[in-house]
């Protein structure tokens, strides 16, 4: 190993002598902290600082008191939690696959290079460019009692009286209606994605063999996609449970009413967080949220064979 | 198909095309149903025509006058500018020497900051808050800013570009006697402008649109951003849905025209991310 004097920024020679390797590594770490520090004090420390948190009562000043388990325990007997454990699964389920088939079908449908197709992708996509604050307002004012331009068009086609927001039966609905609409964009390009990389060959193949359309997608498009759907369904899913996107939109829309019925569990650990200062309680569900989330990756990594697939 | 004769062919082509404009629209109808009522004076809100008979300026002159939201823009602003160049500075970093240069614990450090990915911000919310109190930064634009900064994507992108670049091209550099600091300024840098630019776009993007974390950290009125204070217009204004449109409209125009300029970029960088995630 050649030593080599090191010099600094300003060009003056450096008192240590260092080898290469040393001076790689130093160099390595040094720039590697900023973000691996930022990272860890806030992604890795509030995880951590959520278990410990989560067996303590905390009051609205900031006192802490031990109190072991018992957040966990009150779950078992808080209905509100159990609405909102409810409501999540009924969103995760009707968002996840709503996604999945808007995605892709529009994917499908504008998958060819063309200036038209890439005008119309661009339309689908523009959505996306808005934040979640505004799609609320927006799908507020369009869904509003009787004057809104969707509740006439539903009261057009014989859906007379009918109330998205304020119906509990419809709400959750109406909110997961805007979510795609505002989501599809994104998971369309994801789709485009993953169609370029199906190689061309498999669908000449198939046609010379007098496969129709239909059978060329469920054959050969559906399975070499299971790399994107494994992608897709994860992000979605991860998406849709955490309220990542939802929580601005129900904020918005309806506070989590009526009836509860749009409260997603993330709406319920805000509002025990920060509306009754029941931070302790907020951190037990979320960790709750945490081991809910790994169960999903598990089940989804089963569904697609972890994204692998093979050419036959 | 190859059972059409090539007239059907383009019969059967020219409905899906049909198919797809008519649903294209659909798509982007909410935008310009919230355009059209910017743009209409308030007894004219819920008519039926989605242009305006006598298109107002009102609504965003009220906007701007009687609400201070040029505060709230200038707020936006800034902290977005600041997250996207801070964060591009820190992962530009992070990325070179995760790809570039070989250090002990390299491996480790990789895994651990790509296994942040998954964690979204509603999940940790509620300690980060704690956390960022009790540093004594609720209130304030650190407050605001800071925490907006890391985020493992960026860096995840960064490093895979940078693994696809020559090796030759620091040799060079090396050759010629410049350090590390020398490489990442005048060799990694300039090589990764188009990279950083979709990035920037994406960053800015989301900062912008974020609503979560500034809702939480900033309580003052004078830190608000402007989602934060759209949602608390409406409040205030629950029956004026023109107000409310001509602010929407506001806060979602520079975006939109932010796309219409870089859609390529954009979509692109979006589809890519897919790809490799």
């Amino acid at each position: 190993m050649t030593e080599i004097t090191t010099t600094a920024a300003g060009g003056r020679p450096a008192a240590i002598r260092l080898t290469t390797k040393q001076r790689e590594a130093i160099a390595g770490v040094l720039f590697v902290a900023p973000d691996a520090i930022g990272l860890m004090l806030f992604i890795g420390l509030p995880m951590l600082l959520a278990l410990g948190i989560s067996v303590f009562e905390v009051d609205g000043f900031g006192g802490f008191k031990f109190v072991g388990l018992a957040n966990y325990s009150k779950m078992w007997v808080d209905p509100l939690f159990w609405s909102s454990l409810r409501v999540t699964a009924q969103f995760t389920v009707m968002l996840v696959p709503l996604l999945y088939v808007t995605g892709l079908g529009l994917a499908l449908l504008v998958q060819r290079t063309s200036k038209f197709n890439t005008i119309m992708r661009s339309m689908f996509f523009a959505p996306q460019m808005v934040s979640l604050v505004v799609v609320a307002l927006v799908w507020q004012l369009m869904v509003v009692d009787k004057l809104g331009v969707l509740t006439r068009f539903a009261a057009s086609i014989g859906l007379g009286g009918i109330s998205f927001l304020g119906d509990p039966n419809l709400a959750l609905f109406t909110v997961t209606l805007a979510a795609v609409w505002f989501l599809m964009g994104f998971y369309m390009l994801i789709f485009l994605g993953g169609l370029q990389d199906i190689p061309k060959e498999y669908y000449e193949a198939a046609r010379i063999d007098g496969a129709s359309a239909t059978q060329s997608f469920w054959f050969i498009t559906l399975p070499l996609l299971r790399p994107t759907s494994f992608f897709v369904l994860l992000v979605s899913a991860v998406a849709a449970i955490t309220g990542a996107q939802a929580f601005d939109l129900i904020y918005v829309m309806t506070r989590g009413g009526p009836a509860n019925s749009t409260a997603l569990l993330i709406s319920y650990i805000y509002q025990q967080a920060f509306q009754y200062s029941a931070f302790g309680y907020a951190a037990a569900l979320a960790t709750l949220l945490v081991v809910l989330l790994m169960a999903v990756t598990v089940f989804f990594f089963l569904l697609t064979r972890g994204g692998r697939f093979d050419y036959e | 198909m190859s059972n059409l004769s090539r007239s059907q062919a383009n019969v059967v082509r020219l409905v899906w095309m049909l198919v797809t404009v008519v649903l294209a629209v659909m798509a982007i109808f909410p935008l310009l149903y919230m355009l059209s009522i910017a743009f209409k004076g308030p007894t004219e809100v819920f008519k039926s025509n989605l242009i305006p008979t006598k298109p107002v300026l009102d609504n965003f002159v009220y906007v701007l006058t009687e609400v201070p939201f040029w505060r709230y823009l200038i707020n936006t602003f800034v902290i977005s500018a600041v997250v996207t160049v801070v964060a591009l500075f820190f992962h530009t970093m992070a990325g070179y020497a995760l790809a570039r240069l070989k250090f002990p614990g390299r491996e480790v450090v990789f895994l651990a900051m790509f296994s942040t990915f998954l964690v979204s911000l509603p999940v940790i919310i509620v300690p980060l808050f704690i956390l960022v109190r009790s540093m004594g930064m609720l209130n304030s634009y650190a407050g605001l800013i800071i925490p907006a900064i890391f985020n493992a994507f960026g860096i995840f992108l960064l490093r895979q570009y940078y693994l696809s670049l020559p090796k030759e091209l620091e040799e060079a550099a090396v050759i010629d006697g410049a350090g590390y600091w020398r490489i990442y300024t005048s060799v990694i840098l300039p090589l990764s402008r188009p990279i950083i630019a979709a990035l920037a776009i994406l960053f800015f993007l989301a900062n912008w649109n974020s609503f979560l974390w500034p809702l939480t950290v900033a309580s003052d009125p004078n830190l608000w951003v402007v989602q934060v204070a759209i949602a608390n217009f409406k409040s205030q204004y629950a029956a004026s849905w023109n107000y409310t449109m001509a602010a929407s409209t506001i806060v979602a125009v520079p975006m939109l025209v932010l796309f219409v300029i870089f859609q390529r970029q954009i979509m692109d960088s979006i589809k890519t991310s897919g790809l490799k995630g």
